[in-house]
């Protein structure tokens, strides 16, 4: 059957032709708005069989796909997902959907274009999350830059241009050094697979250099301490449905690719530094955690608390080396890595809520700054009972998405070390801190200003859009059990990789 | 069983969610009695549940709810453990919210958020069961924050107060600060027993007493210590003990029924519960102990003596609060979870009363809550005089009521204890008692009897309470009174605790105690009307009836007299400003210097920009060699064609 074979093709390209569709439609906006939500309706759709189907007994790819691409370089059309990339790709249709309906009435100029690179761009990222092929992989990474780049340079804020070339030279030249890594492993193996070179072994001396080398290009996406400095400026200067797409799933790029690329291939570097990966990761929770604390800019603000967030992955991904090496024990391992994972797809949401909220108000108010509103709740009572709940969940209450990944985290760290541990649960209350600090200047309080008093509550389309997302917040939150069974054969196999030495003997 | 226990805990938040959602629809009288309901069955099934231990000798029961996650092997489940300890807190929290409930009608008549207020107390009631009826410290954890969420709403539940919203945050952050510690104790016994169900934890709790902790190379902890105090940073913020107390006085900023509830009854136990429920670990760390002790006694002494200078009448209420929660830790500390557990229902009863009396006082005083503009509030409010009577004569131990043999059971054990520390704690609880004496009967006096000093247009409009209000007074002025007389036997010096709370024989003080008594409540009650503690309390209450009715010039005298003291105390120490402006602004200082520094001098301007300037700059430099001028570039020829040579020459 055609659409049981080629499922993961579709989602790719449904998007990206429909986005090239609605390109074309140029000056017809309505038009172009049903469009793509008609066309990022089917893709979501047809994700749920990717969920539906899927075998998770298994840490073999599924929905497989593959043909010749380019013979000369031995590059295939290999796609297929595995329990990590499943959700991740949920989670970009799940998103892109809503963003096409939040967008839906805050475009005023080129409106078709603007929701074509929304399309374009999620077909490219599920292309990311489904590449089983070097090259594959990079030409989606790659591409997946262009209409980052025009969604941030065209509809952006006032200073776009300087945020955009930030935003592609830093992601840029990290992504070339991965390219180099990966011709080194092509043509010691004389493929482009990526399970070959998961397989292939390499000295410690080779994999360290291929380690830094994708280490740079996942370091900035996720993006880590110091090479963070990108992400708050884009966000601030993005629209609020780029702002949405970058937090929710181009940082997740990052840490996904950690766990495809630097771990499984190169084993024995991950061990020998992964006390570099730690160290960035710790800075990153309780450094940025202090700098989110003095920002004045709700879209910086929440931008700062993602960098944080996004340490927790990267802890929990490397925190089994130590776990192995402190406790000559692998219990641990894996609570790390489904930790990291899940913390990836909580992040999604939360951080795209957190996101539309402001988007919410920055379309009433047309400020950013936290000084300018006060006392939301006063005229916005539904619109504050949803920024409330997100920034509950931004602090990582049990109960929502966003206390699971953290807690495990937590865990796997205090198995490996008193110390990493008690830096990492500085979270509780940093992240409570700067984020509940922010509900009670921009929320609480007498109304602030005239313009605060004549806001008005969501609309349905709002209301729609957020509570799907605190529905979604509180189901995961409440109940990850299914989520943490997809993913389980694919993490115990990862757990399995990182353990085997790749050095030849 | 489990249907029962499953209903008690979802009845709250079905009427929660309903009155939340569809407030608007069903109006003030549909969303007040859906959760009366709601509570009231659980209140219901409660004491059926209690009555089923007490009378049918059922067996605990340990379950599981659901699965919520497995990873790396560890279950972690949603489960209800129900024993002895879990059903009287059941019952208590559970009684305690229905009377609150039932009162709300009245206090938050005229209230704009009615509807939202009853949503948060019922959600803030399925909270609370979920922590005390948890098998496991996932569960605890969620009940544990659910309820530091319910107590923020509530405590800025008057949102456009300054003062509430900046309680409500500082409430939050002191008991993450708690959490902070309690998180780290949970991945400690995860650590070390491989599991966070209490009974295969407690089950392997010796495992936990065998291992070492790493602190830095040279330095190991016991595992066990380390553990327990973890946990127990966890009881200090949520149980408000000193130095994490600070959030609790400001909390009065909520609705005086929340007080009641959460900021007096039942929330604010929860560390001392936890603590009784952790018993089989904090048995094995004496350490871990003393410091319970210490810190509790601390307490228990010094945030009395707070209460002596306020002139809220809530913030009195909430001082002995701390107070008391501080008498609670003591008896953890000296091993006597029973007598913990004991004061803390009476305490419930007894202080829940106080502080619904006190805002029927505040609702008839028009939102009064300045001491000093009351007075001879005796012949207006008759029913709650009578009640706050009671409560207070509970609180400050007055031979029978419930308080008395809850405090003088709990004043025993400490002296019969040898756990480092014990002379400071009997010390701290012995004058405790003194000042609390001095500071219930300050407020008792100085609210209802004297001279009226509030002013005439409030004079003439005071009346009593309606009966929703005075009628959960009369409900709890009951048990304050005689709950003490009827249970002691059983709970203090009988095996009601048995399998539930465990002690080791040598540290088995409350036995020793209920020995000297053979274990009967009225050879108790003879003894404690000799005693110590009853003569200091009623020299506490002489002492307020002299400053503070019939000479209050000598209390301004004293007051200018030890301007000092006074002036500390009205600081409260100095905890408060040391926070804000050392702690606060210092982080925030630190934020800003190093978005500033390290975020935008050294990466951005330094890296960054500086990477992209260096290429301009080598660019415009590299310029120059671009003239254009055909002997420039033979002149560079030349003098790279010599420099060639010159170093082949060199070479050889």
């Amino acid at each position: 059957m055609m659409f049981n074979t080629h499922l993961l093709s579709l989602l790719i390209w449904l998007p990206i032709i429909g986005g090239f569709v609605t390109l074309g439609l140029n000056d017809r906006g309505a038009v172009a708005k049903w469009l793509s939500l008609f066309v990022s309706g089917m893709t979501l759709s047809l994700s749920v069989p990717l969920w539906t189907w899927f075998k998770s007994g298994t840490a073999a790819m599924q929905f497989v796909e593959r043909t010749p691409w380019i013979s000369t370089i031995h590059s295939e059309y290999f796609i297929g997902v595995d329990g990590i990339s499943m959700p991740l790709i949920l989670l970009t249709t799940f998103t892109t959907v809503l963003i096409v309906i939040a967008s839906w009435s805050n475009v005023q100029k080129r409106v078709a274009q603007y929701f074509a690179a929304f399309l374009i761009l999620e077909g490219l990222m599920i292309g990311v999350f489904a590449a089983l092929d070097g090259v594959l992989f990079y030409v989606f990474w790659e591409a997946m830059l262009i209409p980052m780049f025009i969604i941030i340079g065209v509809w952006g804020g006032p200073r776009r241009v300087y945020a955009t070339i930030k935003f592609f030279l830093y992601t840029f030249i990290g992504s070339l050094l991965m390219l180099v890594a990966l011709i080194y492993m092509y043509l010691k193996s004389g493929s482009y697979e990526l399970a070959v070179f998961q397989r292939m072994p390499l000295t410690l001396h080779e994999q360290t250099f291929i380690f830094l080398a994708f280490f740079a290009a996942f370091a900035v996406k996720v993006p880590m301490w110091p090479v963070h400095t990108w992400l708050p400026d884009a966000h601030v200067e993005a629209p609020t449905g780029g702002s949405v797409v970058l937090a929710a799933i181009m940082l997740k790029m990052g840490g996904y690719g950690f766990l495809r690329f630097s771990l499984p291939m190169a084993p024995d570097a991950s061990r020998e530094l992964d006390w570099l990966i730690i160290a960035l990761s710790l800075i990153a929770v309780v450094y940025i955690g202090f700098v989110a604390l003095a920002q004045r800019d709700m879209k910086k603000l929440i931008a700062y608390s993602s960098i944080a967030h996004m340490g927790f992955v990267t802890l929990g991904m490397f925190i089994g080396f130590q776990i192995v090496a402190n406790t000559a024990r692998t219990s641990g391992i894996e609570l790390g890595i489904d930790g990291a994972v899940v913390q990836m797809l909580s992040h999604g949401l939360v951080s795209g809520a957190m996101f539309l909220c402001v988007g919410v108000m920055y379309d009433r108010v047309h400020s950013r700054e936290i000084s300018a509103y006060g006392g939301v709740v006063n005229t916005m009572p539904k619109f504050a009972a949803f920024m409330v709940l997100f920034a509950l969940a931004n602090s990582g209450l049990p109960g929502t998405s966003g206390f699971i990944g953290e807690f495990m985290v937590i865990l796997a760290a205090f198995k490996a070390n008193v110390w990493y541990a008690f830096l990492a649960a500085t979270i509780l209350v940093l992240g409570a801190a700067y984020t509940l600090w922010l509900v009670k200047r921009v929320i609480f309080g007498e109304i602030g200003n005239e313009k605060v008093a004549a806001l008005e509550d969501l609309n349905g389309r709002e209301f729609l859009v957020l509570g799907v997302l605190a529905v979604a917040v509180l189901l995961v939150g409440l109940w990850p059990a299914p989520l943490l069974d997809v993913m389980r054969a694919s993490t115990q196999h990862l757990a399995e990789q990182l353990l085997l030495s790749k050095i030849p003997l | 069983m489990q249907g029962i226990y499953l209903t008690i805990a979802l009845a709250p938040l079905a009427a929660a969610v309903i009155a939340g959602l569809f407030g608007k629809a069903i109006g003030r009288a549909g969303a007040h009695s859906v959760t009366i309901l709601g509570v009231g069955m659980s209140c219901v099934l409660s004491f059926y549940v209690l009555y089923q231990f007490l009378f049918n000798g059922m067996p605990a029961y340990d379950g599981t709810v659901y699965t919520w996650l497995v990873s790396d092997g560890l279950t972690m489940n949603v489960g209800f453990l129900i024993d002895r300890l879990s059903a009287l807190m059941m019952v208590v929290v559970t009684f305690v919210s229905l009377m609150v409930h039932v009162y709300t009608i009245g206090y938050m008549h005229d209230d704009d958020g009615y509807t939202r207020f009853f949503s948060y107390i019922s959600l803030f009631t399925f909270s609370m069961l979920m922590l005390v009826m948890a098998n496991n410290f996932l569960q605890l954890f969620f009940g544990w924050e659910a309820v530091g969420v319910v107590s923020y709403l509530l405590i800025g539940f008057w949102y456009t107060r300054p003062t509430a919203i900046f309680a409500n945050l500082k409430a939050f952050l002191v008991n993450r600060v708690g959490d902070f510690g309690f998180v780290l104790g949970i991945a400690a016994v995860l650590r070390y027993t491989g599991s966070l169900d209490y009974a295969t934890v407690f089950a392997h709790a010796d495992q936990i007493a065998a291992a070492q902790i790493q602190i830095s190379s040279s330095i190991t902890w016991p595992a066990i210590t380390f553990t327990c105090l973890c946990l127990f940073v966890g009881a200090m913020g949520k149980s408000a003990q000193v130095p994490l107390h600070v959030w609790l006085p400001d909390s009065m900023e909520g609705p005086t029924p929340i007080s009641a509830l959460i900021h007096a009854a039942t929330m604010v136990t929860a560390g001392i519960f936890m603590v009784a429920r952790m018993s089989p670990l904090f048995e094995l760390s004496e350490t871990a102990l003393s410091t319970v002790l210490i810190i509790g006694s601390t307490t228990a002494f010094f945030m009395g003596l707070i209460g002596i200078v306020s002139n809220d009448i809530k913030r009195v209420v909430a001082y002995s609060t701390l107070s008391q929660l501080g008498y609670m830790t003591v008896a953890l500390g000296v091993s006597a979870y029973g007598a913990g557990i004991f004061h803390l229902m009476t305490h419930a009863f007894f202080k829940a009363l106080l502080f619904l009396a006190a805002g029927s006082v505040i609702m008839a005083m028009h939102h009064e809550q300045d001491m000093r503009k009351m007075g001879g509030l005796r012949k207006y409010l008759p029913i709650t005089y009578w009640t706050c009577l009671v409560g207070s004569l509970a609180l400050i131990g007055f031979p029978g009521t419930s308080g008395f043999f809850s405090k003088d059971a709990l004043i025993d054990a400490v002296h019969l204890s040898h756990r480092t520390g014990h002379w400071y704690a009997y010390f701290c609880v012995l004058s405790g008692v003194f000042i609390t004496a001095l500071y219930t009967f300050r407020m008792f006096f100085m609210t209802f009897h004297g001279q009226p000093r509030m002013d005439h247009h409030t004079q003439e409009q005071l009346h009593e309470s309606p009966w929703v209000v005075t009628l959960p007074l009369i409900l709890l002025a009951i048990p304050s009174a005689v709950i003490g007389w009827m249970t002691v036997e059983p709970v203090l010096f009988g095996d009601y605790f048995k399998g539930a709370l465990h002690v080791l024989p040598a540290n088995d003080v409350l036995a020793e105690v209920g020995e000297e008594f053979h274990g009967s409540a009225l050879e108790f009650l003879w003894a404690g009307c000799k005693s110590l503690p009853v003569l200091l309390a009623a020299l506490g209450v002489l002492t307020a009836w002299w400053f503070f009715l019939k000479r209050p010039d000598l209390a301004d005298a004293a007051e200018r007299r030890f301007k000092w003291l006074h002036t500390i105390l009205v600081n409260k120490f100095g905890f408060d400003w040391f926070y804000e402006n050392v702690l606060v602004a210092g982080a925030r200082r630190l934020g800003g210097g190093l978005w500033r520094f390290g975020d935008q001098i050294v990466i951005d301007e330094g890296f960054v920009n500086g990477s992209a300037r260096s290429v301009g700059w080598l660019g415009s430099v590299m310029r120059y060699a671009q003239s254009g001028y055909l002997y420039h570039y033979a002149f560079a020829m030349i003098l790279g064609l010599a420099s060639f040579l010159m170093w082949l020459l060199w070479r050889t």
